[in-house]
């Protein structure tokens, strides 16, 4: 299975030839956006992180136990699915999904936290701590300590906890302790906050397992590069069943995770336009809203300079997303490049086209999607009208709606019997 | 502000008023827009009053990753109360121009929102002194190294005992006025140990700059400013101060107690002589305190 391996290998090694071969530069920039807005106590150990994931990545070793682990614990490859009965009642493009919510614990989200973990243990920390929204971060991130014996922290805010309780109890199972964060908003933002907090104090033997490719240099080409596997897997699989490159790839951007992991390898393929869909709440005029690049303005947030959502006077506005998943009022650096160069576009889905797409994609094909993923759908349809029947749209389904059956309950007021 | 920056910065003249007293100099935090815009005035002129050396004026942001608990607090109630940007610029002229540098503490998303360049012109305007930004290390400070040379302001940049030399040089080379060493790895916030990697941080960055070294994180008292001025340049203390006036039942009463706490703090840097800390090998000029 060398071809196998090649493809896997393919996911982090750096790529020379590749047109974005220099961004990041070395200090995290992507082109303006980027770069590292921390406390000085933090940069040595960004520093250190670089450098091993440098390393790591041309490491056979290392390429090769991350390899181990996608196949044997993640169930990678994931498979590409033809959404026939989707694209039957859309009416339009041909629909393929990648199936990232086939993977462990529910989402891409496992893809990352393998590689970081990894990161984690080469460079001596036994202690991990991370942030999670909807909980699928924070419970992928208690797996993979689970299973390397790592000591893990999780923190979320009360809001959420209360929110997601479930996933609370599958942490707490896994061996993690969850921290309600009860500042600000007590939601993802304030979560990301207090972890920021606790790894300034905590540097040394810790390491702070960032969920989305935002954040500092080197996360967001880390996570990106650890996400990368997505779309390059996909890009194959199209080929393999269609012969040819979809017209456009369609994904959900919050933080922008799922997304950068797909168009990353598609980024060449000028011929390939790419979508992210931003959650839109209740619309963005409303100012309900998690669009930080349709709704937003260029700032500084957690640690690097990029879209966000903010008032006149640079202060943090809060977002608003039926999908918790979602609901953060910024967003990868490298999504504000792509945007501002044109590669790609985005758009805002709205709660109600999601939840609408959500219901869809259960009917029409037997997948209850993560509602961050249905948001992808939800555009995806909406591009697949304009696009016509001769064009295929590749989505991201990026986590499965296991999670979301109680939202969708009082979303839909379904009958459980009770 | 002159147009042409002193170049030690226009904070020298404070340190240098201590040095030639024998003692490290006093720097105190408020933010802006707490407990009210005109109680916030009121606190610093008491603080100053008590004989603080330099003021550090808090602008509230949103998201302040550096800070604990009371500094958070604090930043939340000027918020919720509307403290905007332009009203932080109004709070440094109300307390301007008592012979007392001040200081503005910001994130940096809203002077970058606000405009970096726009920003140095008001603050020197108002009679402000110049920076520390404690989440804007040199490598992306290039708006602003431009903009505080044009303005004539200091800039006070942040090491911690987790920096190498090669991030010192870096955080030195940058800084004007004075460098911002943290004195333990972690957020703001009244502790009741001191802080055994301060004296050694110290002693690391006076090895490689000129610069005076003020010490923050973590001083609550008298008696810990003493302990901190037997080695630093200069104390700085935050939250304490905050405290008092999170706990006061009126704003005038939290006024009183930042005066009352100011003395303490301020008697504290002048008792620093006696049984301070080690200070041979540091230069004569700083060797004035240990002569207290």
């Amino acid at each position: 299975m060398t071809g196998a391996v090649t493809a896997a290998v393919d996911g982090i090694e750096p790529d020379p030839a590749g047109p974005d071969a220099a961004l990041p530069d070395d200090f995290g920039h992507f082109g303006r956006y980027g770069g590292r807005f921390v406390p000085e106590a933090l940069v040595p150990a960004l520093d250190q992180l670089a450098e091993v994931f440098q390393t790591a990545r041309r490491d056979p070793a290392f390429l090769a136990e991350l390899d181990h682990l996608r196949r044997t614990y993640a169930g990678r490859p994931t498979a590409l699915t033809d959404a026939r009965r989707l694209t039957a009642e859309t009416g339009g493009a041909r629909l393929l999904l990648k199936r990232e919510d086939l993977n462990h614990t529910g989402s891409h989200k496992i893809n990352n936290v393998l590689g970081q973990a990894l990161l984690a243990v080469r460079m001596g920390k036994q202690r991990v701590i991370a942030e999670t929204g909807a909980g699928q971060h924070g419970v992928a991130t208690a797996t993979a300590c689970a299973l390397m014996g790592l000591d893990c922290v999780v923190y979320m805010g009360e809001e959420d906890t209360q929110r997601q309780a479930l996933n609370v109890a599958r942490m707490d199972l896994l061996g993690a302790e969850v921290i309600p964060v009860r500042t600000g908003s007590r939601t993802l933002k304030d979560a990301i906050n207090e972890a920021l907090r606790d790894w300034v104090a905590n540097v040394d033997d810790t390491h702070y397992l960032l969920g989305t490719a935002a954040g500092p240099h080197p996360f967001p080409l880390m996570v990106r590069e650890f996400q990368r596997i997505v779309g390059v897997e996909a890009r194959q699989q199209v080929l393999d069943l269609t012969g040819r490159l979809p017209d456009a790839v369609c994904a959900c951007v919050g933080g922008g995770s799922n997304a950068i992991g797909i168009f990353h390898p598609f980024v060449p393929d000028a011929g390939v336009r790419l979508y992210g869909y931003e959650a839109g709440g209740d619309g963005v005029s409303t100012g309900r809203h998690a669009s930080s690049i349709s709704g937003g303005a260029p700032g500084v947030l957690h640690g690097t300079r990029s879209y966000l959502l903010q008032d006149e006077d640079g202060q943090t506005v809060a977002s608003h997303s039926i999908s918790a998943g979602l609901d953060y009022p910024g967003v990868g650096p490298e999504h504000a490049y792509l945007h501002d160069t044109g590669r790609a576009t985005y758009e805002p889905v709205t709660d109600a086209e999601a939840m609408t797409a959500f219901r869809a994609l259960a009917r029409t094909e037997g997948i209850v999607p993560a509602i961050e993923s249905a948001h992808a759908i939800a555009g995806a349809q909406r591009l697949a009208r304009e696009l016509g029947p001769d064009a295929t749209i590749l989505i991201n389904l990026s986590g499965r709606g296991d999670k979301d059956v109680a939202t969708a309950i009082a979303y839909f007021d379904l009958d459980t019997g009770a | 502000m002159p147009d042409v920056v002193p170049a030690a910065g226009n904070v020298a003249p404070a340190f240098e008023r201590a040095r030639s007293e024998g003692r490290s100099a006093l720097v105190g935090y408020l933010p802006a827009g707490f407990p009210t815009a005109d109680g916030a005035v009121d606190a610093i002129h008491a603080m100053i009053d008590a004989g603080v050396d330099v003021v550090e004026v808090g602008l509230p942001y949103s998201d302040p990753v550096m800070d604990g608990p009371t500094v958070q607090r604090a930043a939340e109630i000027a918020l919720d109360r509307g403290t905007k940007t332009r009203d932080v610029l109004a709070t440094v002229a109300a307390v301007a121009g008592r012979s007392v540098p001040v200081l503005v503490m910001t994130y940096w998303n809203p002077v970058e929102r606000y405009g970096v360049e726009r920003f140095a012109r008001d603050l020197a305007d108002a009679g402000g002194a110049g920076l520390i930004t404690p989440d804007l290390p040199p490598d992306d400070a290039g708006d602003w190294l431009a903009a505080s040379d044009q303005h004539g302001l200091d800039r006070v940049f942040l090491v911690s005992p987790s920096s190498t030399d090669a991030r010192i040089d870096i955080v030195a080379a940058a800084c004007r006025g004075f460098l911002y060493a943290t004195a333990v790895m972690g957020v703001t916030g009244a502790r009741g140990a001191p802080s055994a990697a301060a004296p050694v941080l110290v002693q690391r960055v006076r090895a490689r700059t000129d610069l005076p070294v003020a010490v923050g994180l973590g001083v609550s008292d008298g008696a810990q400013a003493a302990t901190v001025a037997g080695f630093a340049d200069a104390v700085i203390v935050g939250s304490a101060l905050v405290r008092r006036l999170l706990d006061a039942d009126t704003v005038a009463s939290g006024v009183a107690a930042v005066g009352r706490l100011a003395d303490e703090l301020a008697a504290g840097v002048r008792s620093a002589g006696e049984g301070s800390a080690d200070r041979s090998g540091t230069p004569p000029a700083r060797s004035a305190v240990v002569q207290a």
